[in-house]
């Protein structure tokens, strides 16, 4: 399979009056074309920002430690992100190869134009089309995704349409110019549940026929199982388990990673207690030494929790631990 | 001799109704004008009733009222129609025709958690003075030093501590400040709690530890729950009994684990099929359901859920299922929920 984004030593702190703060700590993955991946973590684990990294667009007060490199393979060249300065080359992650839909649709379309000029102003920005070919792309996308009617939809304000038709068309949107990266941050959450099976039915439809890559950011393992193919976790600011989606929710590995499975209510066993993580995250101003998680890890096997931070250690070609646990080299 | 006496008694007053509602509706006008003569049903005929030291559930999808009824029974909007009966034993309201000094005491005994608890506390204030402001609004206490007394006992019940007090919310993280929000609301002692999607904006493994802090809460301190929730695998941990919504209307109530063993309205079903499942094998095997809730001021005729169900026959358009109950408390509002029992 071929690589369409690797990203190495991914550091990055945000200057603030506080002080430094690390969002993101030393983060590697890779992701082929046509993979779905799924980054999964509390608030603050910094999935977000991990995820802006890779269009470029972080707030200004971010600083990239200077070994960190994103290289995206775009169809014609490699792309070296970080390096990227000047908004008519940044064009190209933001929107043309790679696009991110968000969480909340209502605040991601502008209230006072309606869609159809916003799909289309963005289409002509990366292609050089004419108006007509952008509108026509434009009610064909909107069909696509099951909006009905799209041609009269397209004359509509956002606040016109239900929250899972702005979802829908905000996907329209993001996949009118092509992408080979999708970047989708939380995309269901703001959604009722049927209406969140319906979306995530409609993008996995997508990813097949648009043949493209998704990073898929939620903090809901179940959305993870039913979409990704594989999974990474982070915990402030680290990768701490990677591997395939059935891999790691049915053995999870990490000790984060089997506190955050046995918290989730089940409807398979009604009966049981649910098992809260002891403790809160960590405040970003008090990052913990050694391992991240040490504070609230319950499985600590000693002094080097706390002292050192432990590398990974494989299971097999695509999973990975890093937790002192398993150093030794042992399964348990 | 007298313990089995009080034991009876107990397991009465158990089982004796804290709210008691009968075709309840709530109706907002809308559109402008003041000689409006449109209206908007959120809240239409509902008939329930919660069971004093209960943990009662409803769920349903935005849209389907279920908040405006929670509202409703905090006396927060007004009633439009129907009754909705309060006993706790000491005093008994109808909450439609409450006078001010009815309300005033009925507040005491009332009381809302919301949703997002970055927004619910004021970021101005001490939590101390946070907590403490029910009481001092309500002119509970006497002297600052009752007070005190008061929301340090209430504030080590929800797991927070002295050193807590006396700092600002901007210093806690959600979990911790869902815990600020409850303990403001329990201060008063209330006996009912209506909780609005109390721990949607939580990362799960604070929202367990909420969910955990809310039934000891119950049990200690023998409150009535009402939990509002869109999240039904929260719903089947928490909740005794579940009520289901759609459109205004209740259309399905069952004990928790009667509803999820055996759910008898193809709207719960459905709803239960759309929870994304844990396991990945179960990718794309989902029954999905078609389309969106209608808009409430423009309402299908007959059953609300024939222009989403997959049953739907001729007299589910024409007339509207009533709520009946078909066994051990459970009640469905369907035309054919026996033939598709089975289903």
């Amino acid at each position: 399979m071929d690589k369409l984004l690797e990203v190495k030593n991914l550091t990055l702190k945000f200057k603030t009056d506080e002080g430094l703060i690390t969002a993101v700590e030393d983060v590697n993955f890779s992701l082929n074309r046509g993979e779905v991946m799924g980054l999964v973590g509390e608030s603050g684990s910094g999935k977000s920002v991990t995820a802006k990294s890779l269009m470029n667009l972080n707030a200004a007060n971010a600083i990239y430690n200077p070994e960190s490199t994103i290289t995206f393979n775009s169809t014609e060249q490699e792309i070296d992100v970080l390096s990227l300065k000047r908004p008519a080359d940044l064009k190209v992650v933001r929107g043309g190869s790679v696009s991110m839909i968000f969480q909340e649709p209502m605040a991601s379309f502008a209230p006072s134009i309606n869609i159809g000029k916003q799909m289309i102003e963005q289409l002509q920005l990366h292609n050089d089309i004419s108006k007509k070919r952008a509108r026509e792309i434009s009610i064909e996308m909107l069909d696509r995704v099951g909006i009905s009617d799209p041609s009269q939809r397209i004359n509509q304000y956002a606040f016109e349409l239900s929250g899972g038709m702005r979802q829908r068309a905000m996907i329209a949107m993001a996949l009118s110019t092509k992408p080979s990266l999708l970047i989708a941050d939380e995309p269901t959450t703001a959604l009722d549940v049927t209406i969140q099976a319906q979306v995530l039915d409609l993008m996995k439809d997508l990813v097949k026929d648009f043949n493209m890559s998704i990073i898929f950011i939620t903090h809901d393992l179940g959305v993870v199982a039913q979409t990704a193919d594989r999974v990474s976790v982070m915990y402030l600011g680290r990768i701490i388990e990677e591997g395939s989606v059935r891999e790691v929710i049915n053995s999870p590995k990490h000790p984060y990673t089997k506190g955050m499975i046995a918290a989730l209510p089940r409807l398979d066993n009604l009966g049981s207690p649910l098992r809260p993580i002891p403790g809160d995250i960590p405040s970003p101003l008090e990052r913990p030494s050694g391992c991240v998680f040490n504070t609230r890890c319950e499985e600590l096997v000693g002094d080097k929790c706390s002292l050192n931070t432990p590398s990974f250690t494989n299971f097999g070609e695509t999973r990975r631990v890093a937790c002192h646990l398993y150093e030794d080299g042992s399964d348990n | 001799m007298l313990l089995a006496t009080y034991m009876k008694m107990e397991v009465i007053t158990k089982m004796a109704d804290l709210v008691k509602v009968e075709n309840l509706s709530v109706s907002y006008k809308i559109g402008g004008g003041l000689f409006s003569q449109n209206y908007l049903k959120a809240v239409n005929n509902v008939s329930l009733s919660i069971k004093r030291g209960s943990f009662f559930g409803l769920v349903g999808e935005s849209g389907s009222g279920k908040t405006t009824l929670g509202r409703a029974l905090l006396n927060a909007v007004p009633i439009s129609s129907g009754t909705a009966h309060y006993d706790d034993g000491d005093v008994s309201y109808e909450l439609s025709t409450l006078d001010k000094a009815e309300l005033a005491d009925y507040r005491k005994r009332a009381q809302l958690i919301f949703q997002d608890p970055y927004a619910a506390l004021s970021p101005r204030m001490t939590v101390r003075d946070i907590i403490a402001e029910p009481i001092e609004v309500m002119k509970l206490c006497s002297s600052r030093e009752e007070i005190d007394n008061r929301v340090r006992t209430i504030a080590s019940r929800c797991r927070l501590n002295l050193e807590h007090l006396r700092r600002f919310p901007h210093a806690f993280s959600g979990g911790q400040r869902q815990r600020i929000s409850i303990a403001r609301a329990l201060v008063s002692d209330p006996r009912l709690v209506i909780a609005d999607e109390a721990v949607a904006a939580l990362d799960v493994s604070i929202q367990a530890d909420v969910l955990n802090l809310l039934k000891t809460l119950q049990q200690d301190m023998g409150l009535t729950f009402m939990f509002i929730s869109h999240d039904l695998s929260v719903v089947a941990h928490i909740c005794d009994h579940v009520a289901v919504m759609y459109l205004g209307r209740l259309v399905e109530s069952a004990p928790t684990k009667e509803l999820f063993k055996a759910p008898k309205h193809p709207y719960t079903k459905a709803l239960f099929s759309a929870i994304p499942s844990l396991n990945p094998d179960d990718q794309g095997t989902a029954q999905r359901l078609e389309g969106e809730i209608p808009s409430p001021t423009n309402q299908p005729s007959g059953c609300k859920f024939h222009t989403r169900c997959p049953h739907t026959i001729d007299i589910c358009k024409k007339e509207e299922p009533i709520l009946q109950n078909t066994d051990r408390q459970h009640e469905v509002a369907c035309h054919r929920w026996k033939e598709l029992f089975n289903i």
